[in-house]
């Protein structure tokens, strides 16, 4: 067995430098690695190019970066929840590259299986495919998108052991998975930390492979974006 | 006139037996609402669940279980959970039978708009863009005119682009019409509105052949 783990999150993100370019996980508030980011706050990581489907709020999630003005760039689908966000975009102190959200995943999912890019009919006839290859596959039109080049990626998992090998939960599974494997370092944080042998290999998604680094998370907040509730009849 | 929920209960009446369904946020979310109990059908959230139900009870929301709005949800009986890159290779690769969403503009030649309005409103696409670009099957769900009074029914869209030549049918708060190569094809009126309103309304070609029925309750 090759061990993965590591102690705290300083260790985890050994390495970090300002300008890097981090993926993070998590679609919404949904599955983000909050341990990572807090380091990344507390560490004033400057000028970095951030790939994460959402921006936070502006007061969790990536939003904790934007307070301090720590992202250069920001390569999302949907950024309609922050404030911070607009006001940095719209006075150009931020950089911000829309794309669409299945082309995002497909650009981790890339680079993660070694392909330099891809066809998608996505966003083709729109401003997204501006600049960009266009070809005919079988009397349709797709757009070529290159995979992403990351340093570092920031994944949350539900449960993972010593390998590496992580199982993730509901909803929270989102893009984190797609993020393995898909930078030069992958950074798993995961909610129950436990010994190889434990996990049923049948019910593992992500092999250790694609993880450089595990470490147990703590004080997860997990907060809720919009709390939606029905009444018993 | 149609409300929201009008709106909403006619295109329920789209959702075919043994169909996927991807809702968008808004008035498509209230269409799940209406789809008769005899209709076997599965709701698609593009941040990874298929097989989404209702929202939970009081105390029982999960943060791991939202919907692509970042509503908490349940998930019924026989749902899955899957990644980013799994939802979109269902969507991309048509496995997915019917997408409904809501528009700021829909172009007479099929075109939609309803991500960005420049200097103004920049929350990006999500996951609307390869939504409509892979969508065999389009309805978009949204009022006939804007706040302003303005029709959202154009020649050409004037606002950037989501998708080329994608929408199929739409229902509005007046009217379900079809895009077809002539232009907006009057299929249904809404119960007490006449074909000359829908027309004023429509600013993109209206076609209407023969008598247009009045909407089925």
């Amino acid at each position: 067995m090759i061990r993965k783990t590591v102690d705290n999150v300083q260790e985890a993100l050994e390495g970090v430098k300002d300008g890097m370019t981090f993926m993070l996980g998590g679609f919404g508030l949904c599955g983000i690695p909050e341990n990572a980011i807090s380091e990344l706050v507390r560490l004033v990581i400057k000028d970095i190019t951030c790939i994460s489907n959402n921006a936070g709020v502006d007061d969790f999630g990536l939003g904790l970066l934007l307070q301090k003005h720590q992202i250069k760039k920001m390569i999302a689908s949907y950024v309609g929840e922050n404030k911070e966000f607009e006001r940095q975009m719209l006075t150009g102190e931020m950089e911000v590259e829309l794309t669409p959200q299945g082309t995002l995943a497909q650009k981790c999912q890339a680079a993660q299986g070694g392909f330099p890019a891809f066809y998608t009919p996505a966003g083709y006839g729109t401003e997204v495919a501006e600049g960009k290859e266009t070809r005919e596959f079988n009397g349709k039109m797709y757009v070529l998108e290159e995979a992403f080049k990351a340093d570092f990626s920031f994944v949350k998992a539900w449960k993972g052991d010593e390998a590496g090998n992580l199982i993730f939960k509901g909803t929270a599974r989102n893009f984190n998975p797609c993020m393995c494997g898909s930078a030069k370092i992958t950074v798993a944080e995961v909610e129950e930390l436990v010994p190889a042998g434990e996990l049923d290999p049948n019910e593992i998604h992500i092999p250790g492979i694609f993880v450089q680094r595990i470490f147990q998370g703590k004080d997860y907040e997990k907060r809720i974006e919009q709390k939606t509730v029905r009444k018993h009849n | 006139m149609l409300d929201k929920n009008g709106i909403a209960r006619r295109i329920a009446k789209e959702v075919k037996n043994g169909y996927y369904v991807n809702l968008g946020i808004g008035i498509p979310t209230l269409v799940a609402n209406f789809v008769r109990d005899d209709i076997d059908v599965e709701f698609q959230s593009e941040n990874g669940i298929l097989g989404m139900g209702p929202f939970p009870f009081e105390g029982e929301e999960d943060a791991d279980l939202i919907n692509a709005g970042k509503q908490t949800i349940t998930a019924l009986p026989g749902a899955s959970f899957f990644d980013s890159a799994t939802s979109f290779a269902m969507i991309r690769g048509r496995h997915v039978d019917l997408t409904i969403l809501g528009a700021m503009e829909v172009a007479e030649n099929g075109d939609i708009a309803n991500w960005k309005i420049p200097g103004k409103m920049v929350k990006g696409m999500g996951g609307a863009m390869d939504l409509v670009a892979s969508a065999e099957n389009i309805i978009v769900a949204m009022m006939h005119t804007n706040r302003a009074g303005e029709s959202k029914l154009l020649k050409r869209c004037s606002l950037p682009l989501t998708g080329v030549g994608c929408v199929t049918k739409i229902v509005t708060n007046l009217a379900v019409l079809e895009v077809t190569s002539n232009g907006f094809l009057l299929k249904e009126r809404a119960p007490g509105v006449t074909v000359e309103e829908i027309r004023n309304a429509t600013e993109g070609v209206l076609v209407v052949e023969g008598e247009v029925p009045e909407m089925e309750d």
